[in-house]
């Protein structure tokens, strides 16, 4: 038994309607408690912010297209080089780290979850290898079926119930925890170098349309009881315009979920651009966020960008090629047989370029437009928009008009008449920000049952206390004391354990993956069906026999099981 | 006994349906494999204990004495090596890179003599790639360059390309085109509709003019551009440009012939360019079973797919100067650990002659030439024989290999944990 008592935290716990209460945590077996006894290790927060541990729930840390960015860019691996130290392995890397930068990173700051928002199933024991070497985070895997041939061949069906058995059957394979659709029916044409550019256009060869895909998709979500909602990206990412056409998929979504949302669209700054070129490209986060706030079965996630080099990967490969063409530095594209595709470019977002710095504000404007901050989750889509060590500085950004209005005065002259930010007085407090790092993402992802996201009893004890005094910061005009403070735990505590102190990692990782076995009913299980056995067998490259991921792969797997189709 | 859906360790085709018979700790029939793996897995024989160098030939020492004096020699070494890693699971990789961090080591794998100028390429203008699948489905095109998977790859065609039934192409040898680029008439280049005969060292040439040509610059071209004729570089720049979906498969006959990397790079760009055209990828036949395994496990661990020197506590990387035939030929090294590989057999004789001066130690479940050049042999399971592991295809795909037989062997992976346990002076600690 191990015990640990965490004295005068000024605590946050938005689920629990908690808002800076000066409170004692109790925590026994990595679980938090009612009490302990007088043998407790005692941490002393001396009333600093204490928060359930972050959640990221949108982030491209493990797996192939990431592994890949890793491998073609040494440049990086330059960048951010640490050597070992005491229970700290070497590093490599800024934008794209090696797992076990990521994960002290992410340490560092106070995340203690991650959810990887995209893996191939073909490739999914990759992921799980990097999520093994990913230590001190507990991981999720959003999984790929915006192109996957038998999803789409039961969309044409109309059959709603075969769509949601080829889901389970694939995520329980895989060990995925969630539905992901990256650009759905995109991916598959660009298997021929094409797109679909709305989502009213058919799919070349399946005869399907990325709506029907979607309302399939969202309606087999609820007959597997999955956890989460369908995390899309939606069509036509970065192009000038695109705003009309997230708005149309908004438009598709019902309302069918009372724990949460119905939709979780992810980085839509991306998808939120006026205009028809790259010359007259504006915002529309207004009309977005009108949507948004008028639909509560949506959750968005910002996908803000920072003004820095980074790297793009998504698996959005046609997105990715016309990004290339526009960049012209090195391009890489990895389509995945019958299932979806990835591509991965270098990008610089600079303070020079007008277009870069409206997407800039576009992603704040989302964020200080919507009106519920658990409809707008705070990510950069790591690291497509910036590495995640950024987000202290979206945190600084959104507590401060000041801090906003100083960035603005440096930007591209065209950012003011092309967006509102300018105009925006918002500025989010303490618990805003508490929800769009953890509270709203446990919710988001449905999570807190796992004892995710919130310091309840019987919680899962992963806590982040960061040396902030909310009673003597004024976050508006001590800016700088909150980037800083959120870039560096004093304390990051996962499962009861102390596992990071002022920076630094001090106990080797055991974190757990979750994922989900929905129970289809026997008679309608894909294992049995003849017709998707025999095509499997006839298209891919690996026997059926080879593709489901076996446990070895996760040391400490947490298997979420819901009764599908009841 | 009957096993199906055997994958095959040998090449980094990984084919997955296999089906061996086994008798006791025998395999007996291959079924599917090609006749390389017929080899693989019916002439497997090892050494039957691990052996030490003696003055006049060698002697039979214990497992707990091969790992202690490894240990030694590594411990007491100012520039260790760490090389080969490509025949072996990816949990036996792993172990590797965790000792290269703690003493400090040099660790390279196989690419260093293969793909390492692949690797150097897509460092500088990426990869436009894909599953095999997606060729075996789609392709009307394919292009063999500079290497003959007939004799090194045998079941590539029949799996993944040529002849591979796939769902937009089910007549597939009718509907496929093979253009194949060679220096020489081989029995790959014997089923080519077109086959391209390139002068030694004239593929960069080949490539800039295809590239020439596919831009609309046909004009600029000379008759003749490496022994091959403008007429002809025209007609297959024309089927590329025609293809619904093509894709470039090369080999050593393209990365270690001159130009090297640039060759790859040209490649790569000619692929990148057909993209604005129709839809291409390429793709490296990667020779090892698992050697992009070894590219994938070192890269998430440390950053860089090969040649990764620790000596100043972080990891480092610089082909050329860090990879292991350098740091050998320039008589640097002062011990080496070879595992699952045969660099005596690979490296340039310079480099292997370094490797007969010092004490190098090689763990691997078959005597090879290395043997010849080591003071101890450990003998050890053979991944996708009598061990289980993770191995990643050519493509990228990775796929888990079985244990088939159990021969009493000690995996390499278990091996590797003692040697680091010796040089930690405590526990294995990580997963």
């Amino acid at each position: 038994m191990t015990e640990l008592l965490v004295k005068n935290a000024c605590v946050i716990d938005p689920i629990r309607g908690i808002n800076g209460d000066i409170m004692d945590i109790a925590i026994r077996d990595g679980r938090i408690v009612e009490s302990v006894s007088d043998r407790a290790e005692v941490i002393d927060a001396h009333r600093c912010l204490t928060l359930p541990g972050g959640i990221d729930s949108h982030t491209h840390v493990c797996g192939t297209k990431v592994n890949f960015g890793r491998y073609m860019s040494p440049e990086d691996m330059r960048a951010g080089r640490t050597q070992r130290r005491g229970k700290m392995h070497v590093t490599s890397g800024y934008y794209v780290p090696t797992t076990f930068g990521n994960s002290y990173r992410y340490s560092a700051m106070g995340y203690t979850t991650l959810l990887e928002g995209a893996m191939a199933p073909l490739e999914a024991r990759h992921t799980h290898e990097e999520f093994t070497a990913t230590p001190h985070q507990d991981m999720l895997a959003n999984t790929l079926f915006d192109g996957n041939w038998a999803v789409m061949d039961a969309v044409r069906e109309k059959n709603i119930k075969k769509a949601a058995a080829i889901v389970g059957w694939t995520l329980n394979a895989v060990k995925g925890y969630a539905i992901k659709l990256t650009n759905p029916g995109g991916t598959e044409a660009w298997g021929w170098g094409e797109d679909v550019t709305s989502i009213h256009e058919m799919v070349p060869h399946f005869d399907v349309t990325p709506a029907e895909i979607i309302t399939t998709m969202i309606q087999a979500n609820e007959l597997l009881k999955l956890p989460h909602s369908v995390h899309l990206h939606c069509n036509n990412l970065g192009k000038p315009g695109n705003y009309q056409t997230t708005l149309d998929t908004f438009d598709l979504v019902p309302d069918v979920n009372p724990n949460r949302q119905t939709l979780y669209a992810t980085h839509v700054q991306f998808h939120a651009y006026g205009g028809g070129t790259w010359r007259n490209i504006c915002s529309k986060a207004e009309e977005i966020t009108r949507s948004v706030n008028s639909k509560p079965q949506i959750v968005m996630d910002m996908g803000q960008i920072m003004f820095c080099r980074t790297m793009t990967m998504t698996a959005d490969g046609p997105m990715e090629f016309n990004l290339h063409c526009l960049h012209h530095n090195k391009w890489s594209n990895h389509d995945v047989e019958l299932e979806t595709g990835s591509g991965i470019i270098p990008v610089t977002y600079s303070k020079k370029s007008a277009v870069n710095c409206i997407m800039w504000a576009i992603g704040l404007e989302l964020a200080l437009l919507t009106k519920s901050p658990w409809q707008c989750l705070l990510e950069t889509d790591n690291p497509n928009g910036a590495p995640f060590v950024k987000y202290p500085e979206v945190i600084g950004l959104l507590m401060s008009k000041r801090y906003r209005d100083e960035e603005c005065a440096t930007l591209h002259a065209d950012t003011e008449g092309r967006t509102s930010l300018c105009a925006l007085e918002r500025e989010m407090d303490w618990h805003d920000i508490a929800v769009m790092t953890r509270a709203g993402q446990a919710k988001a992802l449905g999570i807190i049952n796992q004892g995710k996201g919130h310091l309840g009893i019987g919680a899962e004890a992963d806590i982040a206390i960061y040396p902030i005094r909310t009673d003597s910061v004024d976050p508006a005009r001590e800016y700088r004391k909150v980037v800083e403070g959120f870039q560096k735990t004093r304390f990051t505590i996962k499962r009861g354990r102390v596992v990071s102190r002022d920076g630094e990692i001090i106990v080797d990782g055991a974190n757990a993956t979750f994922w989900v076995n929905a129970k289809v009913p026997e008679d309608l299980r894909m294992e049995n069906d003849p017709e998707f056995i025999k095509r499997f067998e006839q298209f891919y490259t690996v026997r059926m026999s080879n593709y489901p991921v076996q446990d070895v792969y996760l040391p400490r797997g947490r298997c979420i099981e819901t009764e599908a189709f009841t | 006994m009957i096993v199906s859906d055997v994958v095959c360790p040998f090449c980094g085709c990984l084919c997955d349906d296999l089906e061996l018979e086994v008798e006791g700790d025998r395999v007996v029939r291959v079924q599917n494999g090609c006749s390389l793996a017929e080899a693989t897995f019916m002439n497997d024989t090892r050494l039957p204990t691990p052996i030490r160098r003696t003055k006049t030939g060698w002697e039979d020492i214990s497992y707990d004495e091969a790992i202690k004096e490894t240990a030694d020699i590594l411990k007491e070494a100012d520039r260790p090596l760490l090389y080969g890693w490509s025949s072996t699971h990816g949990e036996a990789q792993s172990v590797g890179v965790h000792i290269a961090e703690l003493i400090g080591a040099v660790i390279d794998n196989t690419s260093t003599v293969c793909h390492g100028p692949s690797i150097l390429a897509i460092q500088e203008v990426g990869h436009p790639g894909c599953t095999l699948g997606q060729v075996k489905n789609r392709a009307d095109v394919i292009i063999y360059w500079g290497c003959n998977p007939i004799e090194a790859h045998p079941r590539h065609m029949s799996r993944y390309t040529t002849f591979a039934t796939g769902f937009f192409v089910p007549e597939a040898q009718r509907e496929r085109t093979v253009i194949v680029v060679d220096t020489r008439r081989n029995d790959t280049t014997n089923i080519a509709d077109e086959f391209l005969q390139v002068e030694p060292g004239g593929d960069y040439a080949v490539l800039s003019a295809l590239r020439a040509i596919v831009r609309g610059k046909e004009s600029v071209i000379p008759k003749k551009v490496a022994g091959i004729a403008k007429e002809q570089l025209i007609r297959v720049a024309g089927i590329c440009k025609n293809a619904k979906f093509g894709a470039i498969f090369f080999g050593l006959g393209l990365t270690m012939s001159r130009g090297k990397y640039k060759n790859v790079r040209n490649a790569i760009e000619l692929t990148d360019e057909l993209n604005r055209h129709t839809k291409f990828v390429i793709s490296p036949m990667r020779g090892h079973g698992n050697v992009y395994g070894s590219n994938e496990v070192f890269t998430w661990m440390t950053g860089y797919p090969f040649a990764v020197d620790f000596a100043r506590g972080i990891a480092f990387y610089n082909p050329g100067e860090t990879t292991a035939v350098d740091i050998l030929r320039r008589g640097e090294c002062d011990a080496a650990l070879i595992v699952a590989s045969d660099p005596g057999a690979n490296f340039p004789r310079l480099a292997a002659a370094h490797l007969a001066k010092i004490p190098t130690v090689i763990i691997d479940p078959h005597v090879n030439a290395t043997t010849a050049l080591s003071r101890i042999h450990i003998p050890c399971t053979a991944a996708g024989i009598d061990a289980a592991g993770t191995a990643y295809r050519m493509d990228g795909v990775p796929i888990r290999l079985k244990k088939v037989i159990e021969r009493g062997y000690p995996d390499d992976a278990e091996l590797l944990k003692k040697i680091y346990d010796r040089l930690n002076g405590g526990g294995w600690d990580h997963d």
